[in-house]
């Protein structure tokens, strides 16, 4: 029989910091991994940035890699399937990064919440930007999406795009 | 019987001439590497089709494997099998590797009791192996590089050092930086100096499964310099190759140079 105290603090720890996040964000990306069913699955690597009209990244929001494994094959030695990201920053980076890299994560949707104090967002200046989210999964294919958005807002912007195989649905909300 | 000798002969001397329509190749398992200690496998080949190893194996003497940092290293396990030679390279450095067979040597033919005799071998066994009163003797010196590239993380530059000696590929842009729907360009160097007028051929791999080799030509500018427009991802053979009387070995009249390199062209 199950206490009913830990289940109720288990729901607070996933209530508090959503409650806490939402009201501080002006950038929330959300990125859906689908459910797939497939013989061999290795869950996506991603990368999430933010590239001028140049393709330069201006802003790295999150990569997820395969953090530690056994033996001698080594998460980051797969980075490199994450194509665009690689060329355009990947490559140039000392990983890990803090605050950006982190593991893979499962199949589900997954939040990333900046603010305009937070570095990923400080330096933006006003102009004309890409989101870019790349999936790459070990035996399976390889997604990019894009968001063009304009930065600063002055009203709450919502956009969203979905992915056929490697995302499901990539959204942005920018609030002023 | 002599004919199918031929291009042997060639193939072994140094690079084959154009004429002889063979392929000589370095090709990498692949060129963008990244984690703790990448390594790459290599098979160099001399072959009609690309990448295919269906003639000969591209003999590994000259190899030079070159390190970010302008360091030689060694190339580990290296074979040579019937119709290709192998070898791995760890990149222990972060940056870009050169790896390269650097031939240069000379080819030397007369008459012999009314036959023609073909030798190769370089200016220390030409004073054993070739009769000093040969008749109609011609010798031609050679310098041929064969190369490839690889990156461990960010692409650098100090592999492109130049040393002067034949045919030489600088990046205008780096070669383990290509991608389909866009431009390399690159400039070629014969003794250090821009070359115009080289003439290089292009050929996308997988030539197999092609009714035509669909190769491209372009030709060096003033500055030494082509530019080829990549339509599609995949692995990429250039090659170009010329003659002049700039000998450095004092035994031979003219010079056959020639350069091919593989480099690896990535999707979007």
């Amino acid at each position: 029989m199950l206490s009913k105290l830990p289940l109720a603090l288990v729901t607070l720890c996933f209530v508090l910091p959503v409650v806490h996040r939402a009201t501080a964000a002006e950038m929330e990306v959300r990125v859906e991994i689908p459910r797939l069913n497939v013989s061999e699955y290795h869950r996506p690597y991603i990368a999430v940035w933010v590239q001028d009209g140049n393709r330069k990244v201006v802003s790295n929001l999150a990569v997820w890699y395969q953090q530690d494994s056994a033996g001698d094959e080594v998460g980051t030695k797969w980075l490199p399937d994450l194509r665009q990201w690689w060329r355009r920053t990947g490559r140039s980076l000392d990983l890990p990064v803090d605050g950006v890299s982190g593991a893979t994560r499962p199949a589900g949707t997954h939040e990333l919440e900046f603010s305009h104090s937070d570095k990923q967002l400080s330096t933006l200046k006003p102009g004309k930007y890409t989101l870019i989210v790349e999936a790459a999964r070990e035996v399976g294919g390889r997604e990019l999406l894009e968001i063009p958005f304009s930065w600063p807002k002055d009203k709450p912007f919502k956009e969203e795009v979905r992915g056929k195989e490697e995302l499901g649905k990539v959204s942005l909300t920018l609030k002023p | 019987m002599l004919r199918s000798f031929i291009p042997a002969i060639a193939l072994l001397v140094c690079l084959p001439l154009s004429a002889f329509a063979h392929k000589v190749w370095l090709l990498p398992s692949q060129t963008v590497l990244s984690g703790a200690e990448p390594l790459v496998t290599v098979d160099a080949a001399v072959s009609n089709d690309l990448f295919y190893f269906n003639h000969f194996p591209l003999r590994l003497t000259n190899l030079v494997v070159t390190a970010p940092d302008g360091s030689t290293v060694e190339a580990e396990n290296q074979a040579t099998l019937r119709y290709r030679s192998v070898f791995d390279v760890p990149l222990k450095q972060e940056g870009t590797y050169r790896i390269a067979v650097n031939n240069h040597g000379l080819f030397g033919s007369w008459e012999e009791n009314g036959e023609r005799r073909r030798w190769r071998g370089t200016p220390e066994t030409f004073a054993t192996e070739v009769p000093a009163d040969a008749k109609n003797l011609q010798v031609s010196e050679s310098v041929g590089r064969v190369e490839t590239f690889v990156t461990n993380g960010a692409p650098t530059e100090k592999v492109f050092d130049t040393d002067g000696k034949g045919i030489e590929l600088v990046p205008v842009t780096h070669p383990n930086d290509l991608y389909a729907g866009e431009k390399g360009t690159f400039r070629f160097l014969v003794d250090g100096k821009p070359m115009a007028g080289l003439k290089v051929e292009v050929i996308q791999g997988g030539t197999r499964y092609r009714d035509a080799q669909e190769e491209v030509h372009v030709t060096t500018n003033a500055q030494g310099e082509f530019t080829v427009e990549w339509k599609e991802p995949g692995m990429y053979w250039l090659e170009t190759s010329a003659q002049d009387s700039n000998t450095q070995i004092p035994q031979a009249q003219n010079r056959r140079l020639s350069y091919a390199a593989t480099v690896e062209v990535l999707p979007q």
